[in-house]
């Protein structure tokens, strides 16, 4: 009777996928873990209450639901009762609240408490629902408890700093651990008992490639079957007969922003007019094309393109020399001695930019920026600092004329702790000094009304005060160049990136690479 | 010699505390710190928790006494724990060392076996062809960045022959090997970077043995040996060949510290997990403890193979002698 072809191409349990990264991950405890590789990996070993679908909205993960009341100050969860951890023991609320506690606990060595010391109380109402209580209204509370939820069984004894469960970690995900062999690959198994759709790729292979050029090779000879591209690759190396056999490539917009910051306290970036004349000199868009090939998209503030917070309203401004050089010349900057530099009261607008060493992308952008201010008169000199001497030498002590940075772009977008003028102390991340009341009022406003609508209306007015202030020179937003091995089926491209429906991807039986014969895995 | 010896040894305490208080100022002075590197301008970090953070380190006390900590750990051989994972400094290092050790030990065991009879056959025919043709090679050698030549062998090798894996120290399938397979597995993944970081230690070593060859060849000893009659193949390979390579002896002492350093860029083209990428890592993330701990254990190295070198020397040279 022979094969039925009917078969042919149907999703199919099986294969392995084998991503790689240029970095191992530090630890499998999500609060204690700071890096994207770890983070990377505990989505796929534990679940939050909540998590983002594809379009990015809210949706429930350990949550069944959730009701929202007393003005946005109480969250009561309904929690599954289907849920084990992988060590077949149940998953129940006194795992959330020992999480919480984790959160909280002095001793624990988390950078993410700030959302959880807002908790007035959380109770445990039984096994399956609790309730907790802020001291005032929270917005940003609901995506807060996208938060990995850990067992307390394995580890309510044990000091999460140091524990081996870093090591060896059960959660209740859709990949269990299975074993780590540091500096070389990270190897999960899929969890028959998830509680979601269990997943239909077996194995997934975290392989540590420390060099991008090595890693590039080792895509060609087959060892990779997923990895982030630059742009260079995306757009001229992957272009052969075998690439384009092999393997499908995938560009969405990244969740970050790249952008120039001044430091506002610096005399020549106070005045409006002449952030604005800056903004007019600089062509985003040959940038982009120049620097990430065209791959990305010109920013025009802290907010996600397309989300709900994103002003559509808000146009970038067309390259406009003559109007900088008006501009500039209303601000009292004009070329006096005819070097070619303006000048201002005997000093000429010079400034040093900062970028962090080793960024290439940012190198090459600085470059075009330094030639296109030439032509306003601005003469702007690039320094590249090693990323921690940078942080702590000149950012957190504020001393440095511009710098060259990124931001992340979260679905959630509340950004008080980047633009509130509260927040300039040392190591706090206004460190440009940005100071607007009716920006500091509307961030508190953000943070503080529940209800999505409203909530929309501030932050597009935020986006759009911003953009006209230019306390940041906002670049762009690149895009996020995944290459994927064929096999791979049902990848699609939304809002939220490629990962959303990890356990949907297949590999039809036919087309399978690793199995039990290849005695990869076992 | 048994004085020589224990004066020797008693002298290394201080030179170790010495070292040690050099490096951990210098690493605590440098500018930027775990916590930074650590957080990563992350905006859900909050100022309070960078703050509890550098207490929890203990960064937010004066060096002096950071330092004293250090030391009352390190008397009892105790490293500490690493800031970024919490695991233990010294067992990182145990688990990183292997690979490093077995890599650099084959490449100076193959240095030797390649450059000295290069080395020694060029001074021979001093100024001939192959001495002319070897010093070209040897250049060339010298000049090649190792980095590049490793990704073409990968690219020639792992890519277009597909002969050798093109990175990392076992294949994915490894735990299923057998005994056999998985040496064979292994062996097939030294084979790149064992070359690569072979190239410049050969093109160093010969013109090194050559120039010592060509000092010796022009000694009056030589000269009687050869008016004596004594056949030419025994005078090059007995009487000179011998006192030519005694002073690699003192380059191997030296060369200790780097078997266990490892190198930044053959470990990261390679992607093999040794202790120069621990090192490069524990820098970048200011990883104090794993820093102290690698800089001390090179020092202590340096030490013992400069000791060792003296030693191997009065064994090897009848000239020299410590004790008066």
């Amino acid at each position: 009777m022979g094969m039925d072809y009917s078969l042919k191409g149907l999703p199919a349990r099986g294969d392995c996928l084998i991503a790689a990264s240029i970095a191992d991950a530090i630890t499998l405890i999500p609060m204690v873990a700071s890096d994207s590789a770890s983070h990377e990996l505990c989505s796929l070993i534990y679940s939050g209450l909540i998590r983002y679908d594809k379009d990015l909205n809210i949706i429930g993960d350990l949550a069944l639901s959730w009701e929202i009341s007393q003005n946005g100050r109480e969250i009561v969860f309904t929690l599954r009762d289907d849920v084990r951890w992988h060590d077949a023991v149940p998953f129940t609320a006194d795992d959330v609240l020992f999480t919480y506690h984790s959160l909280i606990d002095p001793k624990t060595r988390t950078p993410y408490a700030g959302d959880f010391n807002k908790i007035e109380s959380l109770q445990v109402i039984n096994p399956y629902k609790i309730k907790v209580t802020y001291a005032q209204p929270f917005a940003p509370a609901l995506s807060s408890w996208a938060m990995p939820i850990i067992p307390r069984h394995l580890l309510q004894n044990e000091d999460l700093s140091f524990a081996k469960f870093g090591r060896q970690p059960v959660g209740t995900g859709p990949y269990k651990f299975v074993r780590w062999v540091t500096g070389q690959q990270i190897v999960l198994k899929a969890n028959d008992d998830y509680f979601g759709q269990r997943p239909y790729i077996d194995y997934y292979i975290y392989r540590v490639i420390p060099d991008p050029s090595t890693m590039f090779l080792e895509l060609q000879a087959g060892g990779v079957d997923l990895m982030g591209l630059t742009p260079l690759q995306y757009n001229r190396q992957t272009q052969n007969v075998y690439f384009n056999r092999c393997f499908n490539k995938y560009s969405y917009p990244s969740h970050g922003y790249t952008y120039l910051g001044y430091n506002l306290r610096d005399n020549k970036f106070k005045d409006k007019k002449v952030r604005v004349a800056l903004d007019m000199a600089v062509d985003k868009q040959s940038i982009i094309d120049g620097v990430l090939l065209g791959l990305g998209r010109i920013c025009t503030g802290p907010f996600l393109p397309d989300s709900w917070a994103y002003n559509k309203g808000v146009m970038s401004r067309r390259r406009d020399i003559p109007g900088a050089k008006r501009l500039l010349a209303q601000a009292g900057w004009a070329d006096t001695d005819g070097d070619g530099i303006i000048d201002k009261d005997g000093i000429k607008f010079q400034f040093c930019l900062l970028i962090n060493q080793g960024n290439s992308l940012r190198e090459y952008a600085a470059q075009m920026i330094q030639q296109q201010l030439k032509e306003v008169g601005v003469m702007m000199r690039i320094q590249s600092i090693e990323w921690g001497v940078l942080l702590g030498e000149f950012i957190n002590k504020k001393r440095f004329e511009a710098v060259l940075m990124g931001w992340g772009l979260p679905p959630e977008p509340d950004c008080l702790d980047i633009w509130h003028s509260s927040r300039v102390r040392e190591g706090e991340f206004n460190f440009i000094s940005y100071k607007n009341e009716e920006v500091d009022r509307l961030l508190e406003q953000g943070r503080l009304v529940i209800d999505r609508a409203s909530r929309a209306g501030i932050y597009q007015r935020i986006h759009s005060i911003l953009y006209d202030e230019q306390p940041y020179m906002f670049l762009w937003i690149e895009d996020s160049l995944p290459i994927i091995h064929k096999r791979f089926k049902n990848i699609k491209s939304s809002p939220s990136g490629i990962r959303y429906n990890f356990t949907e991807w297949y590999v039809p039986s036919e087309e399978q690479k690793y199995g039990p014969r290849h005695k990869v895995l076992l | 010699m048994r004085h020589y010896l224990i004066r020797r040894i008693i002298l290394t305490v201080p030179t170790i505390i010495g070292i040690s208080l050099v490096s951990f100022v210098v690493i605590h002075l440098a500018p930027g710190n775990p916590v930074d590197s650590m957080t990563m301008l992350d905006p859900k970090v909050s100022f309070e928790a960078r703050e509890k953070l550098m207490a929890q380190y203990g960064l937010d006390r004066p060096i002096y006494a950071q330092y004293m900590d250090w030391v009352r750990r390190i008397v009892f051989l105790d490293f500490g724990v690493s800031y970024r994972d919490g695991q233990k400094v010294i067992a990182k290092v145990a688990a990183r060392a292997p690979v490093t050790l077995l890599i650099n030990i084959l490449s100076v065991l193959l240095i030797l076996l390649i450059a000295i009879p290069i080395g020694a056959a060029s001074a021979v025919r001093c100024g001939g062809l192959y001495d002319r043709f070897t010093t070209v090679i040897v250049f060339i050698g010298f000049a090649f960045p190792g980095f590049w030549l490793a990704l073409l062998l990968m690219s020639l090798f792992g890519i277009r022959l597909g002969w050798l894996p093109v990175q990392g120290i076992v294949s994915l399938d490894f735990d299923t090997l057998t005994a056999v397979g998985k040496t064979v597995d292994v062996a097939m993944h030294l084979v790149l970077p064992v070359f690569v970081s072979c190239v410049g230690g050969i093109a160093g070593m010969s013109r090194y043995v050559r120039n010592n060859m060509l000092e010796i060849l022009h000694k009056d000893y030589i000269k009687m040996a050869r008016a004596k009659g004594i056949k030419e193949r025994d005078v090059i390979y007995k009487h000179a060949l011998g006192n030519a390579v005694l002073p690699i002896i003192t380059i191997l002492g030296l060369s200790v510290p780097g078997l266990i350093g490892g190198s930044v860029i053959f470990e990261s083209v390679f992607g093999i997990p040794g202790m120069g990428r621990l090192f490069y890592e524990s820098v970048m993330s200011r990883d104090y403890p794993v820093v102290m701990a690698v800089l001390v254990i090179g020092a202590l190295l340096t030490l013992v193979g400069n000791l060792m070198a003296d030693i191997s020397y009065s064994v090897a040279d009848p000239r020299v002698r410590y004790d008066k």
